[in-house]
């Protein structure tokens, strides 16, 4: 049976990653949990052997259970009936399993019964998890509500909630509505305030993933009679006092083991979740932030489950004599499939450590006042995360829709049947650059960070750090691509006086930009410092792709006209 | 009701995933080329009791097993799952045992724990995949036996309720307690490790497994006992030398032939649907299939 933890020996490479001292030391606050709980980790080594053997319960989980239902689940899928929505066969089997295993709220503290795991490692699950059955991801992934509840919600909410999390009850985040997609600023559903504190929630919402969940986040207006965002706050809805029913579930192109519901909320009490008027402007954006990292290692699953179908299948077909590889035209899609795949992995680790600094610190300062140094660096990891979150969401789940339909491709006629995995695969992967903000969405959040320089920061950041010599002619080509790049933005930012959207107009191809140049620099430092063979292949192979994607964005840069503009307008 | 639950299990190589080196030139096992797993059936097993467990509050489940002091590994696996502590049973006397002394050292070792009211194990390992050591400490314990269990449907007032998987359909029996049952693949799969078990127990030891540790962590599974593993010899069990080891086993292996299957026979069918039914009742009627 494969581990799809062990199969992976990048997955590892990652996992010893210089900053994972800092991480855990910070995370672990001098280890004096172990005093406390005889789970926790007495020393460093100790916490990565912990991740490691955990991340092995996750890949044997994965590779068998999970990996052998997601064909039922697909086929299955879940049901509602009378208000209440029954999981397909297999994702049941699914949920116990990772409850026995103690796989739920694994990044919470042990106080309340998670694991207290970093980010990084928990991304790794989720991104282990999504290669075995992607739909499954959501519903395991949702334990990271969790998240948003123990930073925003108080001391007597983190006592009730968090310890059913991490015992294996599911959640939901609410946002979506009807008339309030991407814009949430336009949700509806009404919230009112009861003498004893409590609040009712009505009206409806749609699209929302696993909506029959134990514990729901929910966005709201409590503020009668605004319009905006700042009229709107989050709340808490438990299931067990009713007052929510699921009206409709989706029929769905993919991630169909996972239910998309359209709730309907007949004045069901809910109690608030930090403070009026903060749930979106700072909540639901903290809440949308760890979401898109789960998104990103959801993505980055996909990409690999499609590489694996791909390869396994040119291995094994034979055409004209021989095994379909030996062709160039399939065995360059191959390499292009795995540098995306390896490049995207290497932004979704470095993303998720910068995540994990920042919030250590965070949760420090809960319960102690930062030194003016900490604070600093709080900051430059809020900054730094905050810059690539978009970034891997983004280009990541672009670059396993690219991998799925090539591996479709590879697939040949077989490809388009339902006995191969990959059309599977392709359908499951089209939603990772939809949900938590389109790529669009995406892109509006990165190009703040191409304008304030925070990419080219990173870029001279891994400029400076040692490579093995035979990856050195990549770098070069690297700061070639910088050149370009920093050309481009003075170009746009000359032009916008012109026409005040050509900014937004080019933001995407900047983004991209800064995307392909950080990646292969990732490439290059990871392969470095992990001695990877393999990586350090997928840097060519990507510095190439890099290489064209840069130019041909530059060259379009270049030689736009402002005035052509009109010509796209609708 | 709290009850003292024994498992039975064995480390056995990985016969399922046999490379081209699995067999030596004269026909053994070359242990060495597969890796040491948890009898499949003995996990079947382990589930059985960790659920009676979940039951009955207070419950113990120890896990037994006889092998080379490296079996402590499948000590580990059973902790993980919900065992609470375990027993190798460990002594070059015992070496070369066929199933008659190995179940006669067992059987022993059983005594020596004292008090249990249910012995559960693994129908057969697959490497004799003989279903003898089960039914043979039953024999010498002399409690009554289940075999090919499927499920403990029930265990209350004295009794045990077992649902067994026979050839041609189910059967349920009761029997007294204690007992020992074997239990079938065909049971519910084990559970998998538990991820806080695996960090709490993941430096639970045999005394002959101390050395390796750091001074560290030796001096945390000093300090907390449900990290000490036992590990137990011949002496320590009372077994008879005589009743041991290679002197105790009747069985001698004359030779070990590796048989090659080659297909010799082959018939051609008419696409009938007549035809085809002969077939497979002939096919059903040799045990070919069925």
């Amino acid at each position: 049976m494969a581990n799809f933890y062990t199969d992976n020996p990048d997955l590892k490479l990652h996992l010893s990653h210089p900053l994972m001292r800092k991480i855990v030391e910070l995370k672990e606050r001098g280890f004096s949990d172990a005093e406390k709980f005889d789970y926790a980790p007495i020393n460093f080594e100790d916490a990565i052997d912990n991740y490691d053997r955990v991340l092995e319960i996750v890949g044997d989980l994965c590779g068998g259970l999970i990996h052998d239902n997601a064909e039922g689940v697909d086929h299955e899928g879940p049901t509602v009936k009378d208000g209440r929505v029954t999981y397909a066969s297999g994702t049941l089997e699914n949920l116990e399993a990772c409850r026995k295993a103690g796989l739920m709220g694994m990044a919470m503290p042990r106080r309340f019964g998670g694991l207290n795991f970093p980010i990084t490692p928990y991304i790794m699950a989720a991104d282990i998890v999504s290669r075995a059955d992607t739909g499954f991801e959501n519903l395991w992934g949702l334990q990271d509500c969790a998240e948003t509840l123990y930073e925003f919600g108080s001391k007597d909410q983190h006592e009730r909630f968090i310890p059913r999390v991490c015992q294996g009850e599911t959640m939901s985040m609410d946002l979506t509505e009807p008339d309030a997609g991407s814009d949430l600023q336009s949700v509806m559903l009404k919230a009112t305030e009861q003498p004893d504190g409590t609040w009712r929630l009505n009206g409806v919402k749609r699209f929302i993933t696993n909506g029959d969940s134990d514990i729901h986040l929910v966005l709201a207006r409590s503020e009668e009679g605004t319009t905006d965002g700042r009229g709107l706050s989050m709340f808490i809805y438990d299931k067990r006092d009713g007052g929510v029913n699921v009206r409709r579930i989706e029929n769905k192109m993919g991630i169909k083991g996972s239910p998309t519901c359209e709730l309907v909320y007949k004045n069901a009490k809910a109690e608030l979740c930090g403070s009026r008027r903060l749930g979106l402007i700072k909540y639901v954006m903290a809440l949308m932030n760890s979401a898109r990292l789960g998104i990103a290692a959801q993505a980055v699953g996909v990409s690999e489950i499609a590489y694996r179908e791909a390869l396994a299948y040119a291995r094994d077909r034979k055409q004209f004599g021989k095994a379909i590889i030996e062709f160039p035209a399939v065995y360059e899609m191959l390499a292009v499939m795995k540098a995306k795949l390896d490049a995207s992995r290497c932004l979704l680790y470095e993303t998720a450590r910068y995540v994990d600094v920042y919030k250590a610190y965070e949760d420090i300062s809960r319960d102690r006042s930062l030194s003016a140094e900490e604070r600093q660096e709080m900051k430059k990891y809020t900054r730094l995360a905050d810059a690539l979150t978009p970034m891997v969401k983004g280009m990541g789940s672009e670059y396993c829709n690219q991998n799925a339909y090539d591996c479709i491709q590879i697939h040949g006629g077989s490809g388009l049947m339902k006995d191969y995995a990959c059309e599977r695969v392709y359908r499951d992967a089209r939603i990772t650059s939809i949900y938590e903000g389109t790529t669009q969405l995406q892109v509006v959040a990165a190009i703040r960070h191409v304008t304030t320089g925070t990419y080219k920061g990173l870029m001279d950041t891994y400029a400076a750090m040692e490579i093995s010599p035979e990856l050195k002619p990549i770098a070069d080509r690297c700061a070639t691509m910088v050149e370009l790049y920093e050309k481009a933005i003075a170009t746009v930012n000359e032009r916008k006086a012109e026409a005040p959207e050509l900014g937004d107009f080019m933001a995407r191809r900047l983004v991209e930009m800064a995307g392909n140049i950080i990646m292969t620099y990732l490439l290059i430092t990871d392969a470095s410092r992990y001695s990877s063979e393999s990586m350090a292949r997928s840097a060519e192979v990507y510095c190439n792709l890099a290489e064209s994607e840069v130019t041909r964005h530059s060259e379009f840069i270049e030689k736009f006209s402002p005035a052509d503009i009109a010509c796209y307008k609708a | 009701m709290s009850l003292n639950i024994i498992v039975l299990a064995k480390q056995v190589p990985d016969t399922r995933n046999v490379g081209k080196d699995a067999m030596k030139e004269d026909g053994t096992i070359n242990r060495a080329a597969l890796t040491a797993i948890f009898n499949p059936e003995d996990l079947n097993a382990l589930e059985q009791a960790i659920r009676l467990k979940e039951k009955n509050p207070g419950s113990t489940v120890t896990l037994l097993t006889m092998g080379l002091p490296r079996a402590a590994e499948i000590i580990r696996e059973a902790i993980y799952r919900g065992a609470d502590t375990g027993i190798v049973l460990t002594d070059r006397v015992l070496g070369g045992a066929d199933t008659l002394a190995t179940s006669y050292s067992l059987a022993q070792a059983v005594k020596k724990i004292g008090h249990y009211d249910i012995i559960l194990g693994g129908r057969q390992a697959i490497d004799g995949d003989t279903a003898q050591v089960g039914p043979q400490i039953a024999e010498k314990l002399g409690i009554p036996q289940v075999t090919y269990a499927e499920e403990i449907v029930d265990l209350s007032n004295g009794h045990v309720i077992v649902k067994r998987r026979l050839e041609h359909g189910v059967e349920t029996v009761k029997a007294p307690l204690p007992c020992v049952v074997t239990v079938n693949g065909s049971a519910a799969e084990c559970r998998p490790r538990n991820a806080k078990r695996v960090m709490k127990y993941k430096y639970a030891v045999s005394p002959s497994e101390m050395d390796k540790l750091s001074d560290q962590v030796k001096a945390i599974v000093e300090k907390r006992p449900e990290l000490q593993l036992k590990e137990w010899g011949a002496a320590f069990v009372e077994a008879d030398p005589e009743q041991i080891g290679l002197p105790g086993s009747p069985t001698k292996v004359k030779a070990i032939e590796n048989v090659v299957f080659t297909a010799k026979e082959s018939r051609r069918l008419s696409d009938n649907d007549a035809e085809i039914e002969d077939l497979v009742k002939e096919l059903i009627a040799n045990h070919t299939i069925g």
